[in-house]
């Protein structure tokens, strides 16, 4: 039977150490809500989101409630929007007009986000897929909670470089877009390689065509929790530093495990995956970078920073997999600049920058995100930046991403808040040699050779 | 059997666990397991009880113990008992 050290111990953890749920996700396929009629489409999304996800809000609060434990998020990711509107949409404004839809439908439910205004080109871009990333500046300005994303690459396609070309400069048009509110539009854009279909985190959740109707996708957190037991085996060898991550990354998995099952028995929605991500917040105390430094940093971004991170990321993931039988999703440390309060202090002390932030990628989910860089960067640098996450994601065979925002009207040393979860950032310089003539060459990279197994 | 997990926190005082079995009573809560300990003049006290047979759904059990705890000046929680049990047993 349980006893009161074991009861203490997970109240302390969410009392003190903020485990919490960070979100509840329902994927909902909107393949069957295609047809060549706008309205007629905008009405079967609407109609399908408003039924499937109706009592989500209301059941994420009763397990909440019934078993203390906070459940940060509830949200949706639907299918993407570029194969959901291609018979119908003949222009980018008619996608903005299934963008507004789903902004209604996240409000009648009452979800923070709702994911999967998408488009998959990883190889190439249909007339639609083009038509909806041209509408991205303008559905991210119309809306409130639609995030968007696009996959430009993976390791069975290489990478598009059109796509990646033509993403640098809606980055740009976002923020130019959105620039009254310090270019928050990119907060919620992301760029991927190697987009994994059952992401129940935000900005890049999207319903993935290998999925049924629909299915509940939950992400843990929990730095706070691994930082505190690390706390507790200073000076210790590897060995126990790597038990006690294991352990602890195990028990917050359970907790998700829990959270899920619950959530799919009262919903009658299939369980899908738990992401074993540590997501931080910018509150003290929920930091990934915090734990690196626990680790035996003087400060994110000294040398050492990737192999601890690497590290870190295995552990949490072989601790994880023990705990729940699906796991999927993106799994692995969430490494965002504006999220993470350890990462803001590094960034702004100069202790951690760009190039350092890159290298840490290869190492862990997901990538280069929530990144705030000048206003005045050219797109075709954007793309730069986007190609070389690609590649990393694309060689080594995991996903990557790239969330950066390009601040209209600020420079280095200013900083720009963004308000809630997304937090605040610094705005980091960026290399300002020019690559223009590589993005500019048309067509794709192909994919590596390792990509070829049959 | 529904079990569920009380845990009692606070200064130590006459009669909390009078006033807490006294509600339990009430709405026809069974009590499993009670232990208790004293750290540094504070209450520490876990209970197992039976919420299968409760007059109310739990959702506002754990509401108006709440309520019960804010009176004698204690925090009172009620948690389904798999948060526990998930955690720490494979």
């Amino acid at each position: 039977m349980i006893n009161i050290f074991e009861v203490n111990e997970t109240n302390k953890m969410i009392e003190q150490e903020k485990l919490d749920v960070r979100t509840i996700t329902i994927g909902i396929s909107l393949l069957d809500c295609c047809d060549s009629d706008l309205n007629r489409v905008n009405e079967n999304i609407y109609n399908k989101i408003t039924t499937i996800a109706k009592d989500l809000v209301k059941t994420g609060q009763e397990i909440e409630h019934e078993y203390g434990i906070p459940i940060v998020n509830k949200r949706i990711s639907v299918t993407p929007i570029s194969l959901v509107g291609a018979s119908c949409c003949k222009t980018s404004d008619d996608f903005v007009t299934i963008a507004q839809t789903l902004d209604r439908c996240a409000k009648t439910v009452g979800v923070n986000f709702i994911g999967g205004y998408s488009a998959l080109c990883s190889k190439g871009m249909t007339t639609a897929e083009e038509l909806l990333i041209r509408s991205i500046p303008k559905a991210l300005a119309t809306t409130d909670r639609v995030c968007s994303s696009i996959n430009v690459g993976s390791t069975k396609t290489g990478l598009d470089m059109d796509a990646i070309r033509l993403m640098g400069e809606m980055v740009v048009a976002t923020a130019e877009a959105t620039k009254e509110n310090d270019s928050l539009g990119c907060a919620k854009l992301v760029v991927f390689c190697n987009a994994p279909d059952d992401n129940p985190f935000m900005a890049g959740a999207f319903h993935g065509v290998t999925e049924g109707d629909a299915i509940i996708n939950v992400g843990v957190s929990g730095p706070g929790v691994v930082k505190s037991a690390l706390e507790r085996c200073r000076g210790e060898n590897f060995e126990v530093l790597c038990e006690t991550i294991k352990k602890t990354a195990f028990k917050i998995t359970r907790v998700g495990q829990l959270v899920a099952q619950e959530a799919s028995k009262r919903l009658g929605i299939p369980f899908g995956i738990i992401d074993l991500s540590l997501a931080p917040t910018p509150a003290v105390g929920d930091s990934v970078a915090e734990i690196l430094e626990e680790i035996g940093l003087e400060s994110v971004g000294a040398p050492g920073t990737t192999a601890a991170l690497a590290m870190l990321n295995d552990q949490v993931k072989k601790g994880g997999v023990m705990a729940s039988s699906y796991v999927g999703g993106l799994s692995g440390a969430f490494i965002p600049v504006s999220e993470d309060h350890g990462m803001i202090d590094a960034v702004a002390g100069g202790r951690l920058n760009i190039e350092k932030l890159e290298a840490m990628t290869c190492v862990c989910s997901v990538g280069l995100d929530m990144i705030a860089i000048p206003g005045d960067t050219p797109a075709t640098t954007i793309a730069g930046i986007i190609a070389d996450e690609a590649a990393i994601g694309m060689v080594n065979q995991k996903t990557t991403a790239v969330r950066v925002i390009p601040v209209i009207g600020k420079g280095v040393g200013d900083t720009v808040e963004f308000g809630g979860l997304l937090g605040y950032a610094p705005v980091m310089p960026v290399n300002t040699n020019s690559c223009e003539a590589f993005v500019s060459r048309k067509g794709r990279i192909p994919a590596p050779i390792h990509s070829f197994k049959n | 059997m529904k079990k569920a997990i009380i845990t009692v926190v606070g200064k130590d005082t006459v009669g909390i666990i009078a006033k807490v079995c006294t509600y339990l009573a009430q709405e026809n809560i069974n009590i499993l397991d009670i232990s208790q300990t004293i750290v540094d003049g504070y209450f520490n006290m876990m209970m197992i009880v039976d919420v299968n047979s409760a007059a109310k759904p739990v959702g506002e059990i754990i509401t108006e113990l709440e309520t019960v705890g804010k009176n004698i000046g204690v925090v009172i929680r009620l948690q389904m008992e798999e948060i526990f049990t998930k955690m720490h047993r494979i």
